[in-house]
């Protein structure tokens, strides 16, 4: 059943040093806070599972954090090239990872698979793709029906998926609203989930009814981080934060620079400073 | 800007890229050059449009170019925002889309387009963004228009890696792998129009933008160019269009500077 725990601990209880873990958010809700938490906390050997690795797995790669990293996008969204990540593959630096890369198609569909329970997912994907030639995993299968040839991907299953929503009710139940990505995919499929949340409110009463609600025993623990998902946003909330993405790509593109901000920026700080960072763009929500 | 147009060759691509979408097209959008195309086509001579962005915004229309596929305004602006998982599945698979517009970093003369590595997949000398959603875009939407600036960098004779699926070898490529959409139909330049051959499914020139030369198509591409016989050339950009285009960037310009400037973290 869900706790109402503080982030270290959350983070502490749930994560362990070689998981295959999946810090999710589409653009929108990045669990921020969760990944910061987690590189404070020194994890090693991580499978870091995510289609959008962005801003927060190249800061856990450029820390060192990673053994291997699934993905469908090792971009910085609108800005360009992730640098840490690109250090990792083209140098070995800090430390040579593994690489399993997919389209958004096939993580999207093998996130479905995972949270439906099944071993794999089938889809009409791949074609012509050179994804098919370099990925051991993207395989095929013939339908029984028409015999049409079909790409097939194993189901991610990761054992522990951190998202971060709008808001829980006092009960521990979840919602997510506005791009909603493969959030519910991400939690349904996964060992364990931990939320990050911008606020607890009494009860979910005055809610549409078809919203998307994690009922809440389907989490772990939920972790109350106002601002957590900065610079990414919450809907509703506070704005996208597109200057500090257009600032990463000069901090993450020198490799003394990106130790001297995660220090001042991550490691000497706490999950209580997430709520400044995102003031001034609250008015813009 | 030249001076003699008064137009930019990057305003003239995105422009002739705009035109070439109708009001009743359903187009799935890449970031950066095909979202400004979709969006001044919308704001111009097509404003029933369906713009799908692959974050899950259907019919969507802001008032600035997001910087991602993801931001809040693609969302707010939006019919309807689904999951990503029913985006790709009910909405690409299912057969909804009738324009996929993609960018590319490496494009070859068939439209097979590589933004995943510069270099061996393996040891590459340079690892770019790779795919995303573009490899089942290239293959599930009904026609696929490519837009990107001229460069021999960019348009080589053979690409480093397959991210996109194009016209593969050229010919009926597509038909022998199973796959029964057009694929790419269209390729915009910031100096020419390009159509493919309809049966070699070479990208030919068909219309060269105002003031460029045969020889500057050629020297910015790295494949030898082919020109259609009749090369037209495309009307410059109206007042309307280019006005539409400018205060469309210049919104999108004030509204991504003026977030977070102040603050480092």
């Amino acid at each position: 059943m869900v706790k109402f725990l503080p982030l270290k601990q959350a983070v502490a209880e749930n994560l362990r040093d070689g998981d295959t873990v999946a810090f999710e958010g589409f653009t929108h809700l990045i669990p921020t806070a969760a990944a910061h938490e987690a590189i404070r906390q020194g994890f090693r050997d991580l499978t870091l599972v995510r289609m959008t690795p962005d801003l927060i797995y190249d800061q856990m790669i450029g820390m060192g954090m990673a053994k291997k990293n699934v993905f469908s996008y090792v971009g910085n969204p609108g800005v360009g090239l992730l640098r840490r990540a690109r250090d990792a593959i083209e140098n070995g630096f800090p430390n040579r990872i593994e690489v399993e890369e997919h389209s958004h198609a096939g993580m999207a569909n093998a996130y479905e698979a995972g949270a439906a329970g099944l071993p794999c997912a089938v889809f009409r994907g791949y074609r012509g793709a050179g994804l098919a030639e370099v990925n051991p995993n993207i395989r095929s299968v013939t339908c029984p029906f028409t015999g049409e040839v079909l790409a097939a991907v194993p189901a991610i299953r990761p054992d522990v998926t951190f998202i971060h929503a709008q808001k829980a009710d006092r009960k521990g139940n979840v919602l997510v609203e506005g791009i909603i990505g493969i959030q519910k995919e991400a939690v349904l499929a996964a060992k364990r989930a931990v939320v990050t949340v911008e606020e607890v409110v009494d009860n979910f009463d005055d809610l549409h009814p078809n919203l998307t609600v994690l009922p809440r025993w389907t989490i772990a623990a939920i972790s109350v981080v106002p601002g957590g998902s900065h610079p990414s946003y919450a809907h509703g909330y506070y704005a996208r934060d597109n200057a500090a993405y257009l600032e990463w790509d000069e901090i993450a593109a020198d490799r003394d620079r990106f130790q001297a901000w995660m220090r001042e920026n991550v490691l000497e700080r706490t999950a209580d400073d997430f709520a400044a960072r995102v003031e001034h763009l609250r008015k813009a929500a | 800007m030249s001076e003699e147009t008064g137009f930019t060759p990057a305003e003239m691509m995105t422009i002739a890229a705009s035109r070439a979408l109708k009001n009743d097209d359903v187009c799935f959008v890449g970031i950066g050059a095909p979202s400004a195309a979709c969006n001044v086509a919308r704001l111009t001579h097509a404003p029933d449009i369906t713009l799908i962005y692959e974050s899950g915004t259907i019919g969507t229309a802001p008032d600035v170019l997001p910087l991602s596929i993801g931001d809040g305004e693609l969302c707010e602006t939006a019919v309807t925002t689904v999951a990503v998982p029913e985006m790709f599945r009910y909405w690409l698979q299912g057969g909804r889309i009738s324009i996929g517009f993609l960018g590319a970093a490496q494009l070859d003369k068939f439209g097979n387009i590589n933004t995943t590595v510069i270099g061996d997949y393996f040891h590459p000398k340079t690892r770019l963004p790779g795919g995303g959603g573009a490899p089942e875009i290239a293959t599930s939407s009904r026609e696929v228009y490519i837009t990107m600036a001229q460069s021999k960098r960019g348009m080589v004779e053979k690409i480093d890696f397959f991210t996109s699926f194009g016209h593969g070898e050229g010919g009926d490529h597509r038909k022998r792998l199973g796959i029964d959409t057009a694929g790419p139909t269209l390729l915009i330049t910031d100096l020419a129009i390009w159509k493919p051959d309809p049966v070699t499914k070479e990208f030919t020139v068909v219309s060269l933008h105002p003031g460029v030369s045969r020889q500057r198509v050629q020297d910015s591409c790295g494949w030898i160019v082919k020109f259609a016989e009749g090369l037209d050339e495309t009307p410059a950009p109206s007042e309307l269009e280019l006005r539409t285009l400018r205060d469309l960037q210049a919104r999108t310009r004030a509204a991504h500077e003026g977030t977070g400037k102040e603050k480092a973290a």
